[in-house]
């Protein structure tokens, strides 16, 4: 692995710790994410940063018996994927949600690697 | 526009083999189509070649020439990835080909070693099919996101574990007399309701195995057939490919595979059939979930109406349509990268009759390969017909 960060998502992931949270928006209303200069939808260049909505439902979740070794500590894990509107975001979340559930979006820390992460947590 | 025959068809062995190198995978399985073609190594254009994970597993980029060297063929050699789809990507190429008149005989397969990477190590070279920043690092492994599909399909349109136990113990069933497959070994609904979780809600009977093994095919145009008098009764009519968002996150559906939906609407007009006219599929079953999206993409069943065909009998051997006489990726096994070849091979002896399955179905003249990569992020379809 390399040393080196990654523009556009570090960024992201230091906004959401913040209370800051984004997602990108093109002139048509499309919604996506960073690191990001072109609309994914449409091919529309013009991104701007919209707050993102503070509130997120779980559409989808599993809890993961067999890790990757980046996550070996973290095993039983939840993870979820969560709809908040304009954008959907993949991360852990606390154990016990169901679909439906409503969540926000924070940063944690791998159990394993101390990397930060994405997480989920009940409103 | 010139037909495409497959004129020879071999595979390796699929299953645990960690000391066997890449290039002598992919040299057996070639020595083994150009045995069943009757076609000249001198006389092959090109060749085409999936792998996925030869970086990670081997060390080992530029597989194109490595695989060229070791199928003793003097040709342009190049691979194609497209995670778990990379063999099917590369059969579409060679179909373009021969029916562009570019070439008259090209050898595509792939190959994959695994299982000497071991199952933490597998499992995190598999997951460089998904989306590094999004869904890698949030904890995603490829069971992991087959099972948020699996979720989202049961929150949709109902089903439940016990209907993916029944796609599991069908395709255990179809295994049985394929010498080539993984798992020989017959499985219980019960066992598979009762195996240890990987990713909620998927148990290990619902995932295929980790495999090591290789895939080849030898495609010629109808003229090189007929000028050298080949016995080549099986035609590739119809090659579709479709996308999607590389992450879930970012798809319009979650419990569809719209990718593979393109794919075999392309592939279908080509041939210019419908889903009623298949007589026996091969799908890309790497977790049973993935079993019921490929039913729904190739149109055999509606959305929500494809979870309980292997319960109700349908997919089965003696089903109206058998899906994975082969075994499929759950029993034969699934070495990434030559996956999509295997299928071309398994279909193509079914529908010549000389597979151990064929008996199951001696009427069939139209088969359908359906190979996906990642959460189906990539898919291609391919439609065989037995010549008229």
């Amino acid at each position: 692995m390399s040393d080196h960060g990654n523009t556009g998502y570090d960024e992201w992931l230091d906004a959401i710790a913040e209370g800051n949270a984004y997602y990108l928006e093109c002139g048509n209303g499309h919604g996506s994410l960073p690191p990001r200069r072109i609309c994914p939808e449409c091919g529309e260049g013009d991104l701007e940063e919209i707050p993102l909505p503070e509130t997120g439902t779980v559409e989808t979740y599993t809890v993961v018996h067999v890790p990757a070794p980046s996550f070996a500590d973290d095993a039983p894990y939840t993870t979820a994927v969560v709809d908040f509107g304009p954008v959907r975001l993949t991360g852990v979340t606390e154990d016990g949600v169901e679909v439906g559930t409503d969540v926000s979006a924070k940063i944690s820390e791998s159990e394993t690697t101390g990397d930060r992460l994405l997480r989920f947590e009940r409103r | 526009m010139t037909g495409v025959r497959i004129a020879g068809v071999g595979l390796t062995h699929f299953g645990k083999h960690p000391e066997r190198t890449g290039r002598d995978l992919f040299a057996e399985a070639s020595e083994r189509a150009f045995a069943d073609s009757g076609v000249s190594h001198d006389d092959i254009e090109s060749l085409y070649y999936g792998n996925f994970m030869g970086e990670l597993a081997e060390h080992q980029g530029h597989q194109g020439p490595l695989m060229a060297e070791a199928a003793g063929i003097r040709a342009p050699a190049t691979r194609y990835e497209s995670a778990c789809a990379s063999s099917g990507v590369a059969i579409r190429q060679a179909v373009k080909d021969v029916r562009n008149g570019e070439a008259d005989a090209i050898l595509v397969g792939g190959a994959e070693r695994m299982n000497n990477l071991g199952t933490a190590g597998t499992t995190e070279a598999l997951a460089i099919a998904a989306d590094d920043l999004y869904e890698v690092r949030a904890g995603i492994t490829f069971p992991g996101a087959y099972a948020l599909m699996a979720r989202a399909y049961f929150e949709q349109y109902g089903g439940s574990k016990e209907d993916l136990a029944h796609i599991a113990v069908k395709n255990h069933d179809h295994a049985l007399p394929n010498d080539h497959a993984q798992f020989q070994k017959e499985i219980s609904v019960e066992q598979a309701l009762d195996a240890p979780m990987i990713a909620e809600p998927l148990g290990l009977f619902d995932a295929c195995p980790i495999t090591d093994g290789a895939s080849a095919a030898v495609l010629v145009s109808d003229e090189y057939a007929e000028e050298h008098g080949l016995d080549a009764p099986v035609s590739i009519t119809g090659t579709g490919q479709g996308g999607d968002r590389m992450a879930l996150q970012g798809r319009k559906h979650l419990a569809r595979s719209p990718a593979a939906e393109e794919a075999a609407e392309e592939a279908y007009a080509e041939a210019g059939i419908d889903a009623g006219d298949v007589d026996v599929a091969e799908v890309h079953d790497c977790f049973t979930i993935a079993e019921v999206l490929a039913l729904e993409a190739l149109d055999f069943y509606a959305p929500g109406e494809g979870i309980g065909a292997a319960r109700r009998g349908e997919t089965t051997r003696d089903g109206d349509c058998p899906v994975n006489l082969s075994g499929g990726l759950k029993a034969k096994g699934h070495p990434v990268g030559a996956t999509g070849t295997s299928q071309l091979v398994e279909m193509t002896r079914i529908l010549r009759g000389d597979h151990p399955n064929s008996d199951a179905v001696p009427d069939a003249k139209t088969g359908v390969a359906h190979n996906a990569g990642g959460t189906v992020a990539s898919a291609t379809v391919h439609v065989l017909e037995v010549n008229e």
